[in-house]
């Protein structure tokens, strides 16, 4: 009798655990926090850590291998008086500017030009999205044996329509360098905006063209009191997105052309390589790159409150 | 109806932008695919019209296959991306799960901080990262950028799910909870099966985001035996001055096609995924 009784207890008491585990698994909090934990600790060990950690290293002399020494904001001194960096400046917000620019309208031309109905459309936008999807670093090779010194087929085809030879040199003068890699962060960002607002012009009601057509609207007034103002909200988005990756842009400048020549297009990514990984400087290239945090911050703020509200 | 003046218009207003914009976007392409199957005599002649290959050959794919190491990079991409890729669809899920079908209080607050996370580009990191691998031993080993393509991927492939997730009805998970199943069998067994194509497009895009990384590989990864495709390529094809254009152009064209092959497969995905990265 005892015996019966005290199984049943030990059984009702794993079962009463069990409840419980399970009661406490409905609760959303509780469940919620245990499946986030593993990934938030995760992105805290490898993001937060590490960002908390450039901070300090920003502080300290600190070459690599070697202890550092706090040195306070010495190495942000070292960056104002340097003029490099001024230079690096500069060009950074040129690059960016320029090439968003050219992406913004370039998209939008792509975007209208595709919204219309033709045979083996989406061949087309597939093969228009290309660029985007081929690792940068490959392509970049591909545009650097095109604008090469001796062999340019690019020089070769402006001579044939009968520039003098030989030709501008792309990498070599820095103002043509800087537009070189404008040029090629184009080429690779186009796609990304074209399609993306070619989605957002399909979401736009016919009827609205043809309300604005029977009002008396020409196709530039359609496309500019229609589709620009429902456009807005995406175009808003993209646009920051394609700020924030052109302004910390790294690899097709570090391939094509190191950043020179004579830094003409070294941007703040690059040069806080250069200092952290070719001078071994790890405080002092610290402080370039964080350089970047005050506009990368502004930005990310502004489109993170954004996404949230739309 | 298609008179001679509406087909004039559509050759103005359709072919003439799209025919640009396609010669535009493939011809880096084309030169990348010639170049890699001319010979150097012809490569390097200014007198041979350059737009077409006269005697094609094979000879930088061989030279490219045998002499370098590109084999063991592109094994070595695959893998490395193959399971970044696993390891951020996992802990995406983790993430946004919760985000996406639970109230609990600092949910706004995690998503808003995934969605930044997902925003810091990785020049603000890879000084002190490149410490930080270096204190833990993890130099010139895969697991380095294992461990460090997922603090881009992770964010990414929760803000998408976080979308996809939305979507997705919810009742057949409450008739699930209804008829018994608790939170961790109706999350298995119903609700991540209805996920798929969610999981595709985060899938392909983390996959190609980690095929096209390059700065945490160029300063983790200096031994050719540990290298990706991307760096092999910039590494070891330009010596100094000396540029194996031939080679270079047949590397870069390889590199390129398996992230191409997968992406023709899953472009509808591709483009969903494109479009909902940007959307809140």
């Amino acid at each position: 009798m005892t015996i019966v009784s005290g199984r049943l207890s030990g059984a009702g008491r794993v079962a009463h655990r069990r409840a419980t585990l399970n009661v406490l698994l409905d609760r959303e909090n509780v469940f919620g926090w245990l499946m986030m934990a593993l990934p938030l600790l995760f992105l805290a060990a490898l993001v937060g850590y590490p960002f908390i950690y450039g901070m300090l290293l920003s502080l300290q002399h600190r070459p690599v291998a070697q202890p550092g020494t706090f040195v306070g904001l010495k190495n942000f001194a070292a960056d104002w008086r340097d003029p490099i960096f001024w230079q690096v400046t500069v060009n950074t917000f040129v690059y960016t500017g320029a090439a968003t620019l050219l992406k913004m309208v370039g998209g939008l031309c792509l975007a209208v030009a595709m919204n219309q109905h033709f045979r083996m459309k989406n061949l087309v936008r597939a093969l228009l999205l290309l660029p985007f999807i081929v690792p940068t670093v490959l392509s970049t090779v591909a545009w650097m044996w095109m604008l090469d010194p001796a062999f340019s087929v690019v020089n070769r085809l402006l001579v044939a329509l009968g520039w003098p030879k030989p030709g501008p040199s792309w990498l070599g003068d820095p103002a043509l360098a800087m537009i070189s890699i404008i040029i090629i962060n184009t080429w690779r960002g186009l796609p990304f905006y074209g399609i993306t607002l070619l989605a957002g012009l399909q979401t736009v009601p016919p009827e609205l063209y043809e309300a604005a057509t029977i009002d008396g609207a020409g196709g530039w007034q359609r496309f500019r009191f229609v589709t620009l103002p429902l456009l807005r909200p995406i175009i808003l988005i993209v646009t920051l997105f394609s700020v924030i990756f052109t302004f910390a842009d790294f690899q097709l400048v570090y391939v094509l052309t190191h950043g020179g020549p004579q830094n003409a297009t070294n941007l703040f990514a690059t040069y806080a390589f250069d200092i952290a990984m070719g001078a071994g400087q790890l405080g002092l290239g610290a402080s370039i790159a964080l350089a970047m945090l005050p506009a990368l911050a502004a930005l990310i703020v502004a489109l993170t409150l954004y996404m949230r509200r739309s | 109806m298609v008179t001679g003046h509406g087909r004039l218009e559509r050759i103005v207003r359709l072919w003439l932008p799209v025919g640009f914009f396609l010669v535009l976007a493939l011809f880096p392409f084309y030169w990348m695919a010639i170049t890699s199957i001319k010979p150097n005599a012809e490569l390097y002649n200014r007198n041979v019209m350059p737009l077409i290959v006269h005697a094609p050959t094979l000879k930088h794919y061989v030279d490219l296959l045998t002499k370098t190491s590109f084999l063991v990079w592109t094994w070595n991409t695959m893998l490395i991306a193959t399971v970044a890729t696993g390891i951020s669809l996992v802990l995406g899920t983790m993430l946004a799960y919760p985000l996406a079908r639970m109230r609990f209080a600092g949910a706004g607050l995690i998503a808003m901080t995934v969605a930044a996370i997902y925003l810091v580009p990785q020049p603000l990191l890879f000084i002190p990262l490149a410490d930080i691998i270096n204190r833990l031993d993890l130099g010139n080993t895969l697991t380095s950028v294992i461990l460090t393509y997922p603090t881009m991927l992770v964010p990414f492939c929760a803000w998408l799910l976080l979308g996809y997730f939305k979507t997705v009805p919810r009742e057949l998970e409450e008739a699930a909870r209804i008829d018994g199943a608790n939170r961790v069998q109706t999350i298995l067994k119903i609700f991540l099966p209805l996920c798929m194509p969610g999981f595709i497009s985060a899938g392909i895009f983390a996959f190609t985001l980690s095929q096209n990384e390059f700065l945490y590989a160029l300063i983790f990864l200096t031994k050719t035996s540990v290298r990706t495709v991307p760096i092999g390529v910039i590494a070891e094809l330009i010596r100094g001055d000396v540029f194996y254009w031939g080679q270079l152009m047949a590397g870069a064209l390889l590199g390129s096609i398996p992230v191409a092959l997968i992406y023709s497969f899953f472009v509808e995905h591709y483009v969903a995924g494109l479009t909902g990265s940007i959307k809140g």
